[in-house]
């Protein structure tokens, strides 16, 4: 577990040979969109930086991330974590277990201050000194808060870690936070999704590993590479929806022909994501491909914005299943008929009232009181 | 009265009426703004809702329709222009009269305002005999114009531009210039949301907008519609 071994001494060491290593290089430097020196540039860093040790903490989750993250097929997660980067810790698939892998987290914070990164998947939840995520036999909280403060950077990853997610759905009774909330005082990449596509994922990790810098981020913290663009941007269905053509219900002709998803409520039109350009499960599909809109899952806050199955939020201010058209429709009939019944007391008012006939009283007196 | 120079060639002749003061109040930059505004509005509103809620589904080959894309260039268009002349219309209370500048700000601090303000009130609840004469909005107008007309369309304008530059790119002008719209709400579709229901404050903006300025054209002592097209507001009074 030393640092101040190479991914190319690693790799060479398990017997990869230069070629595929120079391979290796060409394919994830077009994968992250790098020029033409890209892959030179990756060769370089892989064999003389020094393996980047990571710290991967797991808060309130469901593991879906780590779940995704071991899908990753370019590049392979088992490069990833036995190669690229020093994976030290992670409670989840680690060998270690009990003290021995506690341990692990002082030695790091120690050893390496300031130059490890800390992956958090899950939040930690506030309410009740934070007593609704026991890790280690403390609150997770004071564990992250404690591990962020030597660390160089912060990955967030998944939704709970970025934006909170269902935890802190409302009411969000434990009060589960996200970390950009509870750190503040470092980086902080976000990877939001639920889980966040493996690919990304790994990206995000080789990228901080080549070139020993974070990746350019958009104002929300996420990866400018990875996130910059909405999945209606990208998405196969597009001529569909600027034609009109639109699947009106889940079994009609139009969704077998594919037609877009958008009056089914698919989300794709407000989520950053790259899940209509690098897919999942090595490219195989993403949920729209697979006939289903998409519910947003990596935006904040995405399960309050439901239905997932409506064009338009539900607005819980205005009381049980209403949205913006039924509002605005309950207040238009309401002044309509305010309209209606002013111009009628007006007009009564008005009978027998004779045309020409002084409408005020003396109004030079009268004018100096307005304008 | 000198009939004599009124040249009446028909054997109809009209109630007879007084001489009447006229001002003239709406210049002929808020007058074309307002009319230009207007007809934005209208595509806006009619577009928007089809965003929301498209026409019924086309068939055939997607290649031989376009109907969301002209539906959108249609919100787009429009809204583009209404921003700029919304613009110019701002540009203009620096160079024009003192009714242009009605628009952008209320005098909250003066006790006159609240006065006139509790007046009009009244005389909409039938509470008072008549209206007072105002040479711009009255109190009433005014505070609905500044509150939900002019908040409302710059509302409008920047989460509308804020939507429009996720398709322009976020290295677009319309990101820089209103990217900060997704510093306030993350999730893009709260945003769509928002703007929905600003579609929908506006559009009752309109409605009472339009009837008030109708009932006042017909009930006021002043000239209401007439003058936003000539930009002359006629005082109705015997005395002059």
């Amino acid at each position: 577990m030393s640092a101040t071994e190479t991914f190319y001494d690693v790799i060479r060491r398990q017997g990869i040979t230069r070629r595929n290593f120079t391979k290796f290089c060409s394919l994830t430097a077009a994968s992250m969109g790098l020029g033409a020196t890209g892959a030179s540039q990756v060769a370089q860093a892989l064999e003389t930086n020094p393996r980047v040790p990571v710290i991967w903490m797991h808060g309130l989750e469901c593991t879906c991330c780590s779940e995704s993250f071991i899908r990753s097929a370019h590049p392979l997660v088992k490069d990833v974590v036995l190669s690229m980067i020093s994976l030290d810790y992670d409670d989840t698939i680690m060998a270690a277990a009990g003290h021995q892998a506690e341990a692990i987290l002082q030695e790091t914070r120690e050893k390496y201050k300031g130059k490890y990164i800390l992956a958090v998947e899950g939040n930690p939840p506030l309410n009740e000194d934070g007593m609704f995520c026991i890790d280690g036999g403390r609150p997770f909280v004071e564990r992250l808060k404690e591990m962020a403060a030597d660390s160089m950077a912060v990955i967030a990853w998944g939704a709970c870690a970025s934006w909170g997610c269902v935890q802190a759905a409302k009411p969000n009774p434990t009060q589960a936070t996200p970390i950009d909330k509870v750190i503040t005082d470092k980086p902080i990449i976000k990877v939001p999704g639920c889980p966040p596509i493996a690919e990304v994922m790994t990206g995000v990790i080789t990228f901080i590993n080549t070139f020993g810098k974070l990746p350019a981020l958009d104002r929300q913290g996420r990866p400018l590479m990875f996130y910059s663009q909405r999945i209606h941007d990208k998405c196969y269905r597009r001529p569909h929806f600027d034609a009109g053509q639109f699947v009106e219900e889940w079994d009609d002709e139009n969704a077998k022909k594919g037609f877009c998803l958008y009056k089914m409520g698919c989300k794709g039109p407000t989520t950053y994501n790259a899940c209509s350009t690098v897919r999942w499960n090595d490219g195989v599909s993403f949920p729209i491909q697979s006939g289903h809109g998409c519910i947003g899952c990596s935006e904040d806050g995405f399960w309050d914005k439901g239905p997932f199955y409506e064009r338009l939020s539900t607005i819980h201010q205005f009381g049980i299943e209403a949205n913006a058209d039924k509002v605005g429709l309950v207040a238009t009939a309401g002044v309509a008929a305010g309209i209606a019944v002013h111009a009628a007391v007006t007009a009564a008012g008005r009978i027998g009232v004779k045309h020409g006939k002084a409408p005020g009283p003396d109004a030079s007196q009268d004018l100096s009181q307005g304008r | 009265m000198d009939y004599a120079k009124i040249a009446d060639i028909s054997e109809l002749k009209g109630q007879a009426v007084v001489a009447r003061r006229t001002v003239y109040v709406y210049q002929a930059p808020v007058r074309i703004w307002h009319w230009v505004n207007a007809a934005c509005m209208t595509v806006l509103f009619i577009s928007g809702y089809l965003i929301a809620t498209p026409p019924g589904s086309l068939g055939g080959e997607a290649s031989a329709h376009f109907q969301m894309g002209y539906i959108r260039f249609a919100h787009f268009a429009a809204g583009q222009t209404m921003a700029v002349f919304f613009l110019m219309r701002f540009i203009w209370t620096f160079v024009g009269n003192a009714a242009s500048k009605q628009l952008f700000w209320v005098p909250l601090w003066k006790k006159n305002f609240w006065d006139g303000l509790l007046n009009e009130a009244k005389w909409y609840a039938f509470m008072v005999k008549y209206p007072r004469q105002y040479v711009g909005h009255n109190p009433l107008a005014h505070m609905m114009m500044f509150f939900v007309f002019t908040l409302g369309t710059v509302f409008m304008i920047c989460t509308g531009f804020a939507m429009y530059s996720e398709g322009a790119g976020q290295d677009s002008l319309w990101a820089k210039a209103f990217g900060w719209v997704f510093s306030i709400f993350p999730n893009s579709q709260d945003v769509h949301t928002y703007h929905h229901l600003g579609l929908w404050v506006l559009c009752l903006f309109a409605a009472v907008h339009v009837y008030a300025a109708v009932r006042e054209d017909i009930m006021s002592r002043q000239s209401m519609i007439s003058s936003m097209i000539s930009g002359e507001r006629q005082f109705r009074d015997d005395k002059v």
